[in-house]
C-alpha cells in the first residue's frame, strides 16, 4: 500500500501545509466524490490576479492529502494564469512521483485548484 | 497488529523446516534413505494438521497456499459432480480465494447463489437450507471471515447440508489455530487450512477431504498426494506446517484469551466519539476487532498509525488496486465512504496489553488530525 510511495509524497502526507478553509474565500473548488473515497475541497484568497492564499481540506488517502498539500503549496502567490497552467502530471512531478494506481483517482489537487480559481472568475463576473 | 494478514513463522517451525533443505533433501517418492527421511516428515506432518482439525490422517492433501486449497475444493467438486447438477451456494463475505472460483465457474455455465448476511456479518441457515435446489452440488460459507472477524454457523448449516447429502466446505484459513475445530463437529465434508496463518511458513496449505467425498484433481502429473494434487511435495514448507499445527494445538487456551486483549482494545478504541464495531459483538474471532470512523479514510489511518510503529489493515479502496470498496463491508450494508474509514487490528501471541494501551492512546490523535483535514466532519 504504502508501497511506491515517494518520501517526498510521506513528508507532506505526514506535515500537510494549508490545511483548512478560508471562511471569506473568493473561490472554492469541490472535487473527487466519497464513493470513491477522495474528497477535496480547495478555498481560494485572489488579490490583484494573484493567489494571495490558498488552503484544503481532503477525505482519502495518503496520495489525495499530500497532492492537495503540495497543489497548494505550489499555487500560493501565483498568477490566475500560472496557477490554471498546473497540471496533475506537474503536482505529481513535484512529489517525485505518485504510483500508478493513484495517478487517476488521488490526483485531483489540480482539478480542485483550477475548480476553484474557476468558481471566483465566474463570482466576479470575469467569465 | 495485522495478524489475520500473516504471522511470522515461529523459530521452532524454523527449525524443524531447516533439515529438509540441503541435508534431508531427497525427494519423498524415492526409495533410499534420504527420500524415506522426507517422506516421514510429511507423514508426520499431515497427522498433526489432522489432530488440529479433528481428522484422519489420510483425509488431509497438502497444497501451495490456502487459495489453492479453496480452488480444489470448489472447482474439485464442482467438476466431479457436474453431471449431477450446476448449483453452488455460498455467501457474500467470501475471502475472494472462494468468491472468484465461483465467478470463474459461473462464466463456465454453473450457477451460484450469494447469500447475504445480517448487519452483523452473519450468514443464516434458513437462508442456506432456501437456497438448496435439486440441482445444488455445494455449500461453501467460510468459517470466519477474515475481514470483520464473524464466526459463521458452520455446525447448523452443516446439519442442513448432511439431511440434503450435499457436501460442504468451509474456509478455516482464519479459525485453525485460533478457535477448537472439529471436523465431525461442524459436519464438513471439505475445510482449506493454511500454513502462514498459524505461525508456519508460506507457500503451503491443506484441504480436508471427507472420507467418501472425491474431487477432481486440478493438477495433473505424478499422482503425488493421492493422485489428488501432483507435484513433488514442498518437505520443508509441510514439515514446518506440521510444527506449526502441533505448536497452535498446544496454544489453543492462548488464543483464547486474546479476546481478553481484543474486548479492551473494543473498549477502549470506541471512546473515540462516532466509532462503530464493524461484525458481531460476541460471535467473533478472539483476535479480530474491526472499526469504522466517520469522515476518514482508513490508509491515512494505516499510514499514520505506521508511522507510530502499528501494523493494521483497511477494507477502504484507497489499499487494494480494485479501486473498490471492500465488499464484506458492502455487504454488511455500509455506505461506501463509511467502508473507506474502516481500520482493521488483529491481534497475534506476542502482543500484550501494553501493545493495546499504546493503540488506544495514539489513536484518537490520528483520528483527530485527518478529521480536522477532511471536508466531511463538522
Amino acid at each position: 500500500m504504502t508501497d511506491g510511495y515517494s518520501e517526498k509524497v510521506m513528508e507532506h502526507f505526514a506535515n500537510p501545509r494549508n490545511v483548512g478553509e478560508i471562511k471569506d474565500a473568493d473561490g472554492i473548488g469541490k472535487v473527487g466524490n466519497p464513493v470513491c473515497g477522495d474528497l477535496m475541497w480547495i478555498y481560494i484568497k485572489v488579490k490583484d490576479n494573484r493567489l494571495e492564499d490558498v488552503k484544503f481540506k481532503t477525505f482519502g488517502c495518503g496520495a489525495a492529502i499530500a497532492t492537495s498539500s503540495m497543489v497548494t503549496e505550489m499555487a500560493k502567490g501565483k498568477t490566475l494564469e500560472e496557477a490554471l497552467k498546473i497540471t496533475r502530471g506537474d503536482v505529481a512531478e513535484a512529489l517525485d512521483g505518485l504510483p500508478p494506481i493513484k495517478m487517476h483517482c488521488s490526483n485531483l489537487a489540480a482539478d480542485g485548484l483550477h475548480a476553484a480559481i474557476k468558481d471566483y472568475l465566474e463570482r466576479s463576473g470575469k467569465k | 497488529m495485522d495478524h489475520s494478514a500473516t504471522t511470522a513463522v515461529d523459530p521452532a517451525v524454523r527449525d524443524a523446516m531447516i533439515p529438509y533443505f540441503s541435508e534431508k533433501f531427497g525427494n519423498p517418492s524415492s526409495l533410499y534413505t534420504i527420500g524415506r527421511e522426507a517422506r516421514r516428515a510429511i507423514e508426520e506432518a499431515r497427522l498433526k494438521v489432522a489432530d488440529l482439525i479433528g481428522a484422519k490422517k489420510e483425509e488431509i492433501i497438502f497444497t501451495g497456499s490456502g487459495t489453492e486449497s479453496d480452488n480444489l475444493a470448489i472447482k474439485g467438486i464442482a467438476y466431479r459432480n457436474r453431471k449431477k447438477g450446476d448449483h453452488i451456494i455460498t455467501s457474500s463475505i467470501e475471502h475472494h480465494a472462494v468468491l472468484n472460483p465461483c465467478k470463474y465457474l459461473e462464466a463456465q455455465g454453473f450457477k451460484v447463489t450469494y447469500l447475504p448476511v445480517s448487519r452483523d456479518g452473519i450468514v443464516n441457515p434458513a437462508d442456506v437450507e432456501a437456497a438448496i435446489t435439486p440441482k445444488t452440488i455445494l455449500i461453501s460459507i467460510m468459517h470466519a471471515n477474515n475481514e470483520i472477524g464473524t464466526i459463521q454457523p458452520i455446525e447448523e448449516i452443516g446439519k442442513i447440508a448432511k439431511e440434503k447429502n450435499i457436501p460442504l466446505h468451509t474456509d478455516a484459513i482464519q479459525t485453525a489455530g485460533k478457535i477448537p475445530l472439529n471436523v465431525d463437529a461442524l459436519g464438513v465434508n471439505l475445510l482449506s487450512v493454511s500454513a502462514h496463518k498459524m505461525y508456519g511458513p508460506k507457500g503451503v496449505g491443506a484441504l480436508y477431504i471427507r472420507k467418501g467425498t472425491t474431487v477432481e484433481p486440478l493438477l495433473h502429473g505424478g499422482g503425488h498426494e493421492r493422485n489428488i494434487r501432483s507435484s513433488t511435495e514442498n518437505v520443508a514448507g509441510i514439515a514446518g506446517f506440521g510444527k506449526a499445527a502441533g505448536l497452535a494445538k498446544e496454544r489453543l487456551p492462548q488464543e483464547a484469551r486474546l479476546a481478553v486483549l481484543r474486548d479492551s482494545l473494543i473498549r477502549g478504541v470506541l471512546e473515540i466519539k462516532e466509532s462503530y464495531l464493524n461484525g458481531h459483538p460476541v460471535k467473533r474471532l478472539p483476535n479480530n476487532a474491526n472499526f469504522r470512523f466517520s469522515y476518514i479514510e482508513g490508509e491515512s489511518m494505516i499510514l499514520n498509525l505506521d508511522m507510530k510503529g502499528v501494523a493494521a489493515s483497511t477494507g477502504s479502496a484507497c489499499s487494494s488496486t480494485s479501486l473498490e470498496p471492500s465488499h464484506v463491508l458492502m455487504a454488511i450494508g455500509l455506505r461506501p465512504e463509511e467502508a473507506h474509514g474502516s481500520l482493521r487490528l488483529t491481534l497475534g501471541l506476542e502482543n500484550s496489553q501494553e501493545d493495546v494501551d499504546y493503540v488506544v492512546s495514539i489513536l484518537p490523535e490520528i483520528v483527530n488530525k485527518l478529521r480536522m483535514i477532511s471536508p466531511l466532519a463538522r
